[in-house]
């Protein structure tokens, strides 16, 4: 039942094999006996998660059913849902009860899904561990020494070790697609405006963007079929038909051209990353595909642009967080200036507090030119590198991260170093492009190694058929971790 | 040695849509605090920012009716400062490309000479959305403070002057036009008390001729009486500042208006930087022509055009034009009265101001409150030039009008008011006057015409007030005279 895919676990649902309740039971079992071990839920409800089984089950009784109607499903706690704690990773909401549903989560409750509890990630998604979390790190099924990545490292943890069918992500930098690599699972960040991002928690607003992580690009697709769709709510949200994300999965890849930007095999990848990339770039020649050398020529500037866009967007973002209305106040201060400077200093973790001073200092009188201004010019540069690269080529494919999985503790007082690892997924976002991870191997430490694929606007479907085809040849994606026995 | 003053505004205008201009809560003044502030308003975490299209739509209003340019592509920015009563850390606002660019605004301003004023024309530099910030409740609670978020959200419209203001007479005029205006188009209901409609005076002084003087900011003036005040102190402060050899510091003042002084709240070394950039949350905001098209096509004729035509047209006073459009309700009522007496323009005018607008704030009412209809005015007015009643027979009726109502020909027949028209009838009075006052009447041929007086005195009594007088003038000189 715990290595079934969404399709197979609807169907054992519909065919009362197994009902909502003993699914989610089941799940609930493994976090109580595991969570202690990975940290990849910060909490759990159980109450509320039979509740909404028993109501699966009716469902499925009058057959009203959807794909992943009683499916139990982890949410990232920066979604909020109506009467859970969402804490978005911080001591700032660590006693946050959300009053209103996010629109995904909206989304999943509609479809008769069932949250199975909210998941660990750094501290308003700003990291690339999980080490900044107020709710301690998380732990690498893998490897336990390992980090999972971040900042959805909770979900991705918890999809590789059992804790749950399929989880949501957000990815402003990479945050879906990197800890999918370190996990070995498969993550999508879609076409920024795909999924509403009304009751997700804002870290970087432009470049915020939810998506699914589960076992295959067949069960992505299932997930992305009930995230995405228009939400007037979020004016970012793009108004389009609905698709069907599933169509194209069995579409052969004949004829399909591959870009590989020189850019993303030079100095910096690892010696293990980059022949697994190669092979699979192999595997997908005897699919049929054709290889095209692109180049991504500003995408080396994706690091720097993005330090200063997201922070000062960040910095702007989190000045809600004051005290005054709700969240963490200091139990002692002496006036409003000292209510609001004591409140954030204890609420907020260091890279939190680090990313609010750079985005500040980005937007300051004199700065703002040199920096918030000249890095939105760049941005749009790094988007026509893109354009120019999709008159070549269909997809764009390289791998997700540079190394696999680095150690607890090992980056953690050099910044630079942690904002490295998230090199090759930060343009993606900056275009507002579609990007995804999927398991291609594993490094000579035996930890997982992600393949990136990028689309063009919109090409989420054929994204997913690209990766379907490689998981019908391969089985990196079926690998499970040891150690994760309830 | 002479001063100049130089007065700049900028206007806080209130937009009267429904909902709130970036989440759907209801904009009622009034309610229990709290209570119209939903999630978006209360800033929790993950909500965004929806534009209300009515609040776009009021903005493009305002804008036609200043002659302005309606920017095709404008932008929202964040203003992030903090404060209890601002619930995001930032007010979403526009700053690099507003709604409305530049447009123009002709006063009328009053001199010392009543009745008398003069034209000016005010240069708008922009006008520009924003949201309004909550209330910080300082009195209601022993050493704490309340925040009321009813008002978080609600549509501004800031209309921006260039500082072309002489004088605190024409600020004043400026901002009552303004006031008019956006009442006349209706896009702010101008209800000064509850905050509706604000004004901020950057004010300088300078030697005729010479550059701009350093300008101070009085904030938050919310009535005309304050501004005039306000404007006054702090230009006779600078002028006496200067005059003893001081300098006038940037800086941000506050009016008491029970002291009537003026007091500086933060210099200019204390400003924040707001570190404005675009919303992210926010597209920015595209306007086809069509939309501005189709605004302007629902305008009524503005103030302006009124009164041009009602000068050029109907032959009336610049300072009678000026009163009449001094809202469009009462606008509509003169034109409504005309209607049925389309010859009198000055007739009505002259009533719409006098009996009319005195008998409204005797009773502390506007013109949409007025118990005589126009058509009820309008016919009697009619009766007034038709010569079947008098100046004085129609007070009789409008005071009968305003307490009873009915119909002004009902009101005349019944009451007898109808004026003498029968000049054999009026000549016999005469005579009978003439040969009852020998002793007068020969002084009066001996050329004592004082005595002219007594005899239409005389003569109106006889005829009990409803000879016509100038029929009645008319005879007694002819018969006086032998």
């Amino acid at each position: 039942m715990l290595n079934s895919s969404l399709q197979q676990l609807g169907a054992a649902l519909r065919s009362k094999k197994i009902s909502s309740v003993e699914l989610t039971q089941l799940y609930l079992d493994r976090i109580a006996t595991l969570n202690s071990k990975f940290n990849a839920y910060i909490t759990v409800n159980e109450e509320m998660s039979l509740a909404q089984a028993r109501a699966a089950d009716v469902k499925l009784v009058q057959s009203e059913t959807n794909a992943l109607t009683g499916i139990p499903i982890a949410q990232k706690d920066i979604f909020c849902a109506l009467g859970w704690r969402t804490t978005c990773g911080s001591k700032m909401l660590s006693d946050f009860i959300a009053p209103y549903d996010a629109h995904v989560i909206e989304q999943f409750n509609s479809a008769g899904a069932v949250n199975i509890g909210k998941t660990n990630m750094d501290e308003f998604a700003m990291g690339s561990s999980n080490e900044t979390s107020y709710f301690g790190t998380v732990k690498n099924p893998w490897n336990h020494k390992a980090v999972p990545g971040g900042s959805s490292g909770g979900s991705a943890a918890a999809v590789s070790a059992r804790l749950c069918a399929a989880a949501t992500g957000t990815d402003t930098g990479g945050s879906i697609r990197q800890p999918a690599a370190l996990c070995g699972i498969s993550g999508l960040k879609p076409t920024y405006g795909v999924v509403s991002r009304y009751g997700m928690i804002a870290f970087a607003s432009s470049l915020d963007q939810a998506g699914p992580m589960a076992h295959s690009a067949e069960d992505l697709a299932l997930m992305l079929n009930v995230m995405a769709g228009f939400d007037e709510r979020d004016s970012t949200s793009l108004q389009r038909e609905s698709e069907d994300y599933t169509r194209d999965l069995n579409k052969p890849l004949n004829g399909l051209r591959i870009g590989l930007p020189k850019e993303f095999f030079a100095a910096g990848l690892s010696a293990d990353v980059a022949p697994a990339i190669e092979a699979s770039i192999a595997e997908y020649k005897k699919l049929g595909a054709s290889v095209v050398d692109i180049s991504l020529p500003n995408s080396r500037l994706s690091i720097p642009v993005y330090y200063v866009l997201a922070p000062a967007e960040a910095s702007s973002n989190l000045s809600r967080y004051d005290g005054v209305r709700y969240g963490y106040r200091a139990s002692e201060y002496t006036n409003l200036a000292d209510m609001y400077e004591k409140s954030r200093a204890q609420g907020f973790g260091e890279e939190v507090k680090r990313r609010i001073m750079i985005g500040t200092y980005v937007l300051s009188h004199g700065y703002y030119d040199a920096y918030y201004l000249q890095a939105q010019k760049i941005r749009r540069l790094i988007a026509q590198d893109f354009d120019e690269a999709f008159k070549q080529c269909d997809v764009i494919m390289g791998p997700t991260t540079p190394t696999t999985a680095f150690n607890l503790g090992e980056k953690n007082d050099d910044p630079v170093q942690m904002y490295l690892s998230d090199i090759y997924t930060i343009a993606v976002n900056l275009a507002g492009l579609p990007g995804m991870s999927i398991p291609a191997g594993f490094g000579g430490n035996d930890l997982p190694i992600g393949l990136q694929i990028i689309g063009n606007y919109f090409d989420e479907a054929r994204m997913l058929n690209v990766a379907h085809q490689y998981q019908q040849v391969t089985d990196w994606h079926t690998r499970t971790p040891q150690h994760i026995e309830g | 040695m002479q001063w100049e003053i130089v007065i700049g505004l900028e206007v806080h205008a209130q937009l009267s849509t429904n909902s709130k201009i970036f989440s759907g809560a209801s904009t009622t003044f009034g309610a229990e605090p709290n209570t119209q502030a939903c999630a978006v308003d209360l800033a929790l975490p993950g909500v965004l920012p929806v534009l209300n299209r009515g609040a776009v739509e009021r903005a493009i209003r305002f804008g036609l009716a200043v002659g302005a340019h309606i920017a095709q592509r404008s932008e929202f920015s964040r203003k992030n400062y903090f404060y209890p009563d601002l619930p995001k850390g930032y007010q979403i606002s526009q700053f690099d490309l507003p709604i409305i660019g530049q447009g123009s605004l002709t006063i009328q301003v009053p001199t010392t000479t009543a009745g008398k004023t003069y034209k000016k024309v005010v240069r708008l530099t922009r006008a520009h959305l924003e949201e309004d910030a909550g209330k910080s409740l300082h009195e209601d609670f022993q050493g704490m403070t309340g925040i009321d978020l009813n008002r978080a959200g609600t549509p501004l419209l800031e209309i921006v002057s260039e500082p072309d203001m002489r004088s605190a007479a024409e600020a004043v005029s400026y901002a009552k036009m303004l006031h008019t205006l956006v009442r006349w188009i209706g896009i702010c209901d101008g209800n000064m008390q509850e905050g509706s409609f604000r004004c901020d005076a950057n004010v300088s002084v300078r030697r005729p001729g010479a550059e701009l003087g350093t300008r101070r900011e009085i904030k938050n003036l919310n009535s005309f009486r304050f501004l005039q005040q306000a404007i006054e102190y702090e230009a006779q402060w600078q002028i006496d500042t200067l005059e003893d050899g001081g300098t006038i510091h940037q800086a941000t003042v506050l009016f008491n208006s029970d002291k009537g002084e003026t007091r500086a709240m933060r210099s200019k070394e204390d400003a924040h930087d707001y570190r404005y950039f675009p919303d992210p949350d926010l597209l920015p905001l595209a306007i086809d022509n069509e939309l501005i098209e189709q605004i302007r096509g629902t305008l009524p004729e503005l103030p302006l055009s009124k009164q041009a035509r009602y000068v050029t047209d109907l032959g009336l006073s610049d300072y009678d034009a000026d009163t009449l459009t001094s809202s469009r309700e009462m606008a509509d009522f003169f034109e409504t009265t005309l209607n049925e007496v389309p010859k009198e323009a000055k007739l009505c005018a002259n009533w719409l101001m006098g009996d009319v607008s005195a008998s409204l704030n005797r009773e502390d009412r506007d013109i949409t409150q007025c118990p005589i209809s126009p058509q009820q005015l309008g016919g009697m007015l009619k009766r007034i030039a038709d010569g079947t009643i008098s100046n004085s027979a129609a007070k009789e009726v409008f005071k009968i009008l305003w307490s009873e109502g009915g119909d002004p020909d009902t009101i005349i027949e019944t009451k007898g008011l109808k004026q003498m028209s029968d000049i054999g009838a009026m000549e016999a009075m005469v005579d009978e006057i003439i040969a009852a006052n020998p002793t007068q009447v020969a002084e009066y041929r001996s050329g004592k015409e004082k005595v002219f007086g007594f005899f239409v005195g005389l003569a109106m009594k006889a005829s009990k007030g409803k000879a016509n007088p100038a029929q009645m003038n008319e005879i007694l000189k002819r018969k006086l005279a032998g």
